[in-house]
C-alpha cells in the first residue's frame, strides 16, 4: 500500500492550524481558559480514533483508501460545521457555578469540536496501521506538516479575519482528501472532484461574517448595548482581535481609580477592546494639557510628584493613556513599549488626529516589542519605568496559554527594571485593588525579594505603596526615600484621598484612613512581608502571594487548595468572586481528560477481540505514555523558556513549535536507519536536557542583548539537536510493535494521543508547582522510562539496546502549543 | 444572643412573607420559595453576625425582601429560579444580583421613610422595588431603553408606580431631584462620577458594587460627612479573613 505522505502532512497542518484557530476564535467568544479547556478535550478525538481503529482494525484496513479519503473529506467539512454549530450552543462560562445546565452545554461543545479531530485522527492512525513499512516517513510527514500548519496559521491570522482563515484551513482538509484519492488510486475523477471542492470551499459558503460573536457578558457586547455605540473598525492578528468602538451618547470616560476628589470629566475617548475584553481608552488630545488634569488624579501619577522632567519608559503603552500622563507631567522623554503593532498603528496612524499625534510628539518614541526583553536588551537608564495596568496582554490575549504566564511581574523582571534605573529613579507598578489583597501584596513581596537579590539591606526604605479606592501603585526607588520624598507622597495622597499603605517611617495609624477596610490588610501585609516572618506570613495567607519567578511565572495565580472549600461554602453570601477560576478550570480540564483517556485506553482491551500483543501490555502502555508526556513537557517548557529570549511571544510559539516539529520530523525520518532500541536517542536527550537546564538561564541572559536577527537562528540551533532526538522514539516503537503485534498499533497510537493531550495540561499544572525546570527534569525521567520499556519482542529492558526495531514519538501534533 | 436575634428575624420574615404575598397575587405559588429564600438569607446574615460581630441586616430590609416579588422582575424563562440565592441574566448582557448581595447593599444605605434615593442602572427594576419598599422617593436611571421600559412597566404593575424611571446617561445624576440621601450605582463605571458625589447630601451614603456580571467582588460605600468630606469604606460581601490560624 503506498503511504499517503503528502496527505498526512496536509492533514497535520490543518489540524494544528485548526487548533490554533479555534483557540483564537473561542478566546473571542468566551474567555481564554475556557477556550483552552474545550480544545484540550476536543483533541481527545485523536485518542478516540485510536480506540475505534483498534476495535474495527481489520474491516477498516480492508478498505483503507476509501476510509482514508472519506475521513479526510469529513475532516475538512466538519471543521467549519463544528464551529458554526458550536456558536449556537448557549454556553455561558460565567454561570458555570450557578447553573446546572452549563456543564451540559460545555459537554456538548466538547462533543462538537471533537468531531473534526476524530476524523483527522482516523486518517493518521489508519495510515500507521496500513502502511507500517513507512512508519518513520509517515510520522515525519505528520510532524513536518504540523510545523507548516503552525507557520501557515500565523500568517493567515495576520492576513485574514479568523473566520475566513477557518475556511482556508478547512479547505486544506479537503485538499488532503483530493491528494489522498489520487495517491491511493481511487481514480482521477474523484480526486478532481475533491480538489474542486477544496478550491471552492472558501468561497462557496455564505459570506463569512467578519468575526465571531462574543459572549453577551463580555465588555464589548455590553458596551454595544448602549444606544449610539458602534464599532468603527476591527483589526485581527494572532495577538488578538482589536475592536475600536465609539459611544457618543454615553462617553466612555475611562479613568480607572480616579480620585473621588477629582472634579472634571475626561475628554472624549474611543474604546479599544481586545478579544471583546481588556478595554483600553484612546483619549482625544488637542494639545491642551489642562483637559488631561484627571490623569493627575490617579494613583499612577504619584511618581511624577517625586521626579523632575523625567526620562520615562512605559511598559505596555496600549492606547496611550500612560504616555499622555507622562507628557502632561512634563516628562523630558518618553519611550513606550507595546506588544501589538496593530494597537500602535491605531494610535499613531489611523486615529492620529483624534489622539493628537501623541505617539509622534517630540520626545516620544514607541517600540513594538515585548516589554521584558526590551528592558533586558536596553542600554539606557531611566528616571521612571512605568508598568501600565494592562494585564499580561501578550500572554493572555494571545490565548495561547491556559493560565497566563507573565514575565512582567517576576522577581527577575523587577531586578531587570531596577538595574535600568538612574540613581534616584523610580519603578512604578499599578495594579487593581482586589480584596482581600492579592496582586498588591504579591507584588510588594516580589519587590522585597528583588531588592534583597540586588544586595539591598533595608528594602523597606526603598518602597512605597499607595492605595486608592480601585487601584494601588507600588514605587521602588533606586536609592532610599528621603524625608522630603515621603512628605511629597503624603501631600499627593492626602490631596486625592489615597491611603499610604507603606512608606519609610509611616505609622500604622496613618494608613487605612480614606478608603477604609475592616482591617488594615495592606499595611499589615506590607509590614509582614518586610519582616522576619515573611515566609510564615505567605504560608498562612489564604491566597498564593509567593513571588513569581521566571521559572514559575504565574503572577496571576492566587489559588490555594486550602481556601477552596471555605470559599465554596460562602457561595450564598456572595463569596464566589474570591475564587480564582484559572487554576480550578485547569484542574477540571485535567480531570476530565484523565477520565476520558482512561476509558479510551481501556475500552479496546475490554471489547477488542484481537490477540494480545507479543509484549506485555503494560510495557506498551508505559512506552507510549512516557513519550506522550515527555515530548509535551519538553516542548511546552521550551516555549516558555524561549519567550524570554525572542523579541515577541508570537515568535516564541512559532519559532519554538516549528523548530520542534520540524527537527522531530527529520529525526523520525532519520531513525529508520538507526539500529537497536531507543537508548541512543534517549542517551542524547538526557544530557542535552540537563545541560540546557543548567546553561539556559545564563545563555538567555547573554543572548538577550543580541540583535533580533540572530536570536531566532540561535533558538533554532539550540532546539534542533534535542528535537531531532525526540523525533525518534515514537516511530521506532510503533514500527517495532507493527513487526510483531500489528493489532496493538492503533491502541499504542491512542495511548500516545491521549497522553499528549493530558501532558500539555499537566505541564502547566506542574510548572505552577515545580517550575519549568522541574517539568524538564520530569520529562528526562520519562524518556529514561521509555527507553527501558521499549516494546520489542523477546527482549527485556536490557536487550532492547541490541535489537533493532523502529520507533519514536508522535505527540508533536498535540504539542501545538495549546498549553 | 445572636442566634436568638436571628430567630426573631426569621420568624418575622416568615410572618411577613405570608400576608405580603396575598396582596400581589392571591394564589402566589412563589410565596413559599420566597419565604424560604428570606429565611436562608436571614440565617446567613445571622451566621455572619456571629462570626464577625458586625450588625445584621436590618429587619426593614428583610421585610422588603419578603415582599418584593423577585419572580416578576426576571425574564419569564428564569421565573422558576427567581428565589434561588443566585444572580440571574436579564438580557442585554445585564444581570440581577444575588439576593443576598441586594439585601446587603440595600442595608448599607440605611434608608429611612421619606429619604430621597437615586439609583443608576435600573436593570430589572428589582433593586428599585426594594428601595420603594423602604422610602417614598425613588428615582432610577437606565441607559438601555428596552430595559428601562420593561422595568418601568413592571414596577407600575406591581404597585411601585411612584418610582420614577428615566432613560438617560447616569453620569450626571438627576439634578432636578437632587440632593439625595442615598445613591446606588449598579452600572459599571471606571470611576465615581463627580456629579453624583455633588448630588449626595451631607451625611448621605452611596453604594457601588464593584465586579463583573454574576460577580460582585466588593461593595464600596461612599459617605459624605457633615462638612462635605468624602470617605469610602470597602466591604466584602462575605466575612472572610485572609490569614489562617492565630499569631
Amino acid at each position: 500500500m503506498p503511504a499517503p505522505l503528502v496527505s498526512v502532512g496536509l492533514i497535520s497542518a490543518a489540524v494544528l492550524g485548526y487548533q490554533l484557530l479555534l483557540m483564537r476564535l473561542f478566546s473571542i467568544v468566551y474567555w481564554h481558559h475556557f477556550a483552552y479547556m474545550m480544545i484540550s478535550l476536543a483533541l481527545l478525538g485523536y485518542g478516540v480514533s485510536g480506540t475505534v481503529v483498534a476495535l474495527w482494525r481489520e474491516r477498516l484496513s480492508r478498505h483503507f483508501p476509501v476510509a482514508f479519503v472519506i475521513n479526510a473529506a469529513l475532516f475538512g467539512l466538519a471543521q467549519v460545521a463544528a464551529f458554526q454549530v458550536a456558536q449556537r450552543v448557549p454556553f455561558n462560562a460565567l454561570e458555570i457555578l450557578w447553573d446546572a445546565r452549563q456543564p451540559l452545554f460545555l459537554l456538548l461543545l466538547y462533543g462538537l469540536l471533537f468531531v473534526p479531530f476524530f476524523f483527522a485522527g482516523n486518517c493518521i492512525c489508519l495510515s500507521f496501521v496500513c502502511c507500517n513499512a513507512a512508519t518513520h516517513r509517515l510520522y515525519g510527514a505528520d510532524l513536518l506538516g504540523a510545523a507548516g500548519g503552525c507557520l501557515l496559521v500565523m500568517a493567515l491570522l495576520f492576513l485574514l479575519p479568523p473566520l475566513s482563515a477557518l475556511r482556508v484551513i478547512a479547505a486544506l482538509g479537503l485538499l488532503a482528501a483530493a491528494v489522498g484519492a489520487w495517491r491511493l488510486r481511487l481514480g482521477p475523477r474523484l480526486a478532481a472532484v475533491l480538489l474542486a471542492l477544496a478550491l471552492a470551499l472558501p468561497f462557496a459558503l455564505p459570506a463569512p461574517v467578519g468575526t465571531p460573536v462574543p459572549n453577551e457578558y463580555k465588555s464589548l457586547s455590553r458596551t454595544l448595548q448602549i444606544g449610539g455605540a458602534r464599532v468603527l473598525e476591527e483589526r485581527s492578528s494572532p495577538l488578538g482581535l482589536l475592536t475600536v468602538v465609539e459611544s457618543p451618547r454615553v462617553p466612555f470616560r475611562h479613568a480607572p481609580g480616579l480620585s473621588l476628589n477629582a472634579a472634571g470629566e475626561p475628554p472624549a475617548q474611543l474604546g479599544v477592546f481586545t478579544d471583546g475584553e481588556g478595554f483600553a481608552a484612546l483619549t482625544r488630545f488637542d494639545g491642551d494639557f489642562g483637559k488631561l488634569a484627571y490623569l493627575d488624579m490617579m494613583t499612577s501619577a504619584l511618581p511624577y510628584h517625586l521626579l523632575k522632567a523625567p526620562h520615562v519608559l512605559v511598559l505596555g503603552a496600549g492606547s496611550g493613556a500612560d504616555v499622555l500622563q507622562a507628557l502632561s507631567h512634563e516628562a523630558r522623554r518618553v519611550e513606550a513599549i507595546e506588544l501589538n503593532a496593530q494597537m500602535v498603528d491605531l494610535v499613531r496612524d489611523r486615529h492620529a488626529g483624534f489622539a493628537g499625534d501623541v505617539y509622534r510628539r517630540p520626545g516620544v518614541q514607541v517600540h513594538v516589542a515585548e516589554a521584558r526583553g526590551f528592558v533586558a536588551a536596553s542600554q539606557e537608564r531611566y528616571d521612571l519605568i512605568q508598568v501600565a495596568l494592562l494585564d499580561a496582554f501578550g500572554a493572555s490575549s494571545a490565548g495561547l496559554y491556559g493560565l497566563s504566564e507573565s514575565y512582567l511581574y517576576t522577581v527577575e523582571a523587577l531586578q531587570d527594571y531596577l538595574r535600568h534605573l538612574r540613581p534616584g529613579g523610580l519603578l512604578s507598578i499599578t495594579r487593581w485593588v482586589s480584596l482581600p489583597p492579592r496582586d498588591a501584596l504579591k507584588l510588594f513581596g516580589t519587590a522585597v525579594v528583588a531588592l534583597e537579590h540586588e544586595g539591598v539591606a533595608q528594602p523597606g526604605n526603598r518602597l512605597a505603596l499607595v492605595r486608592g479606592w480601585q487601584t494601588v501603585t507600588l514605587l521602588v526607588r533606586n536609592g532610599e526615600f528621603g524625608a522630603e520624598d515621603v512628605a511629597r507622597i503624603r501631600a499627593f495622597s492626602d490631596a486625592r484621598s489615597f491611603d499610604i499603605e507603606w512608606a519609610p517611617g509611616i505609622a500604622a495609624w496613618e494608613t487605612n484612613r480614606f478608603n477604609r477596610l475592616d482591617q488594615p490588610w495592606f499595611h499589615e501585609g506590607a509590614t509582614a512581608l518586610l519582616g522576619e516572618g515573611r515566609a510564615q506570613f505567605i504560608e498562612r495567607y489564604k491566597f498564593n502571594i509567593a513571588p513569581a519567578t521566571d521559572d514559575r511565572p504565574y503572577f496571576f495565580n492566587f489559588f490555594r487548595w486550602r481556601t477552596f472549600p471555605e470559599i465554596l461554602a460562602l457561595k450564598g453570601r456572595g463569596g464566589l468572586p474570591l475564587l480564582e477560576l484559572g487554576y480550578p478550570v485547569l484542574v477540571a480540564t485535567l480531570g476530565q481528560a484523565l477520565l476520558a483517556s482512561t476509558l479510551l485506553i481501556l475500552l479496546p482491551l475490554r471489547l477488542g477481540r484481537a490477540q494480545p500483543p507479543a509484549v506485555p501490555r503494560t510495557r506498551v502502555f508505559a512506552y507510549f505514555a512516557a513519550l506522550g508526556f515527555g515530548f509535551m513537557f519538553i516542548e511546552i517548557a521550551f516555549i516558555q523558556k524561549f519567550t524570554l529570549l525572542l523579541p515577541h511571544p508570537l515568535y516564541a510559539v512559532a519559532v519554538v513549535l516549528c523548530a520542534f516539529l520540524l527537527f522531530a520530523g527529520l529525526g523520525s525520518r532519520y531513525s529508520e536507519r538507526l539500529q537497536g532500541g531507543v537508548w541512543r536517542p534517549v542517551l542524547a536527550i538526557l544530557p542535552l536536557a540537563a545541560s540546557y537546564l543548567l546553561l539556559l538561564p545564563w545563555l538567555l541572559r547573554f543572548a538577550v542583548a543580541l540583535p533580533d536577527a540572530l536570536k531566532i537562528p540561535l533558538a533554532v540551533v539550540l532546539i534542533a539537536p534535542l528535537a531531532f532526538c525526540m523525533g525518534m522514539p515514537f516511530p521506532r516503537g510503533l514500527a517495532a510493535l507493527a513487526s510483531h503485534s500489528p493489532s496493538a498499533v492503533p491502541w499504542a497510537y491512542g495511548i500516545n494521543a491521549c497522553t499528549s493531550v493530558i501532558g500539555a495540561v499537566l505541564a502547566t499544572l506542574l510548572a505552577i508547582h515545580l517550575g519549568f525546570s522541574g517539568v524538564i527534569v520530569l520529562a528526562a525521567a520519562l524518556y529514561g522510562l521509555a527507553a527501558m520499556a521499549f516494546p520489542n519482542h523477546g527482549g527485556g529492558a536490557v536487550s532492547t539496546i541490541t535489537r533493532s526495531g523502529k520507533s519514536d514519538n508522535r505527540s508533536g501534533r498535540n504539542g501545538s502549543g495549546q498549553a | 444572643m445572636t442566634y436568638f436575634a436571628g430567630f426573631i428575624l426569621l420568624a418575622g420574615a416568615m410572618l411577613l412573607g405570608a400576608p405580603g404575598s396575598s396582596c400581589a397575587d392571591a394564589a402566589d405559588r412563589h410565596a413559599v420559595p420566597r419565604a424560604r429564600l428570606v429565611r436562608e438569607i436571614a440565617a446567613m446574615a445571622a451566621q455572619d453576625q456571629a462570626e464577625t460581630g458586625k450588625p445584621s441586616i436590618s429587619p426593614r430590609v428583610m421585610e422588603a425582601l419578603a415582599r418584593v416579588p423577585r419572580h416578576k422582575f426576571v425574564p419569564v424563562e428564569h421565573e422558576q429560579r427567581a428565589y434561588e440565592n443566585r444572580p440571574l441574566p436579564i438580557g442585554y448582557g445585564q444581570t440581577i444580583s444575588q439576593p443576598y448581595v441586594v439585601a446587603l447593599m440595600t442595608d448599607l444605605l440605611q434608608l429611612k421613610p421619606g429619604d430621597r434615593v437615586l439609583e443608576i442602572g435600573t436593570g430589572s427594576g428589582y433593586q428599585a422595588a426594594m428601595l420603594a419598599e423602604l422610602t417614598e422617593a425613588v428615582f432610577t436611571i437606565e441607559i438601555i431603553e428596552p430595559l428601562a421600559r420593561r422595568a418601568e412597566a413592571m414596577l407600575k404593575n406591581q404597585g411601585y408606580g411612584k418610582v420614577q424611571v428615566k432613560v438617560a446617561d447616569g453620569y450626571y445624576g438627576w439634578p432636578e431631584h437632587a440632593p439625595f440621601d442615598a445613591i446606588v450605582v449598579t452600572a459599571a463605571a471606571s470611576h465615581v462620577p463627580p456629579p453624583l458625589i455633588q448630588q449626595l447630601k451631607p451625611g448621605g451614603r452611596m453604594v457601588i458594587p464593584l465586579g463583573s456580571a454574576f460577580m460582585t467582588q466588593q461593595l464600596m460605600l461612599v459617605e459624605k460627612d457633615g462638612q462635605g468630606r468624602v470617605l469610602t469604606r470597602e466591604i466584602l460581601p462575605v466575612s472572610f479573613v485572609p490569614l489562617t490560624g492565630k499569631h
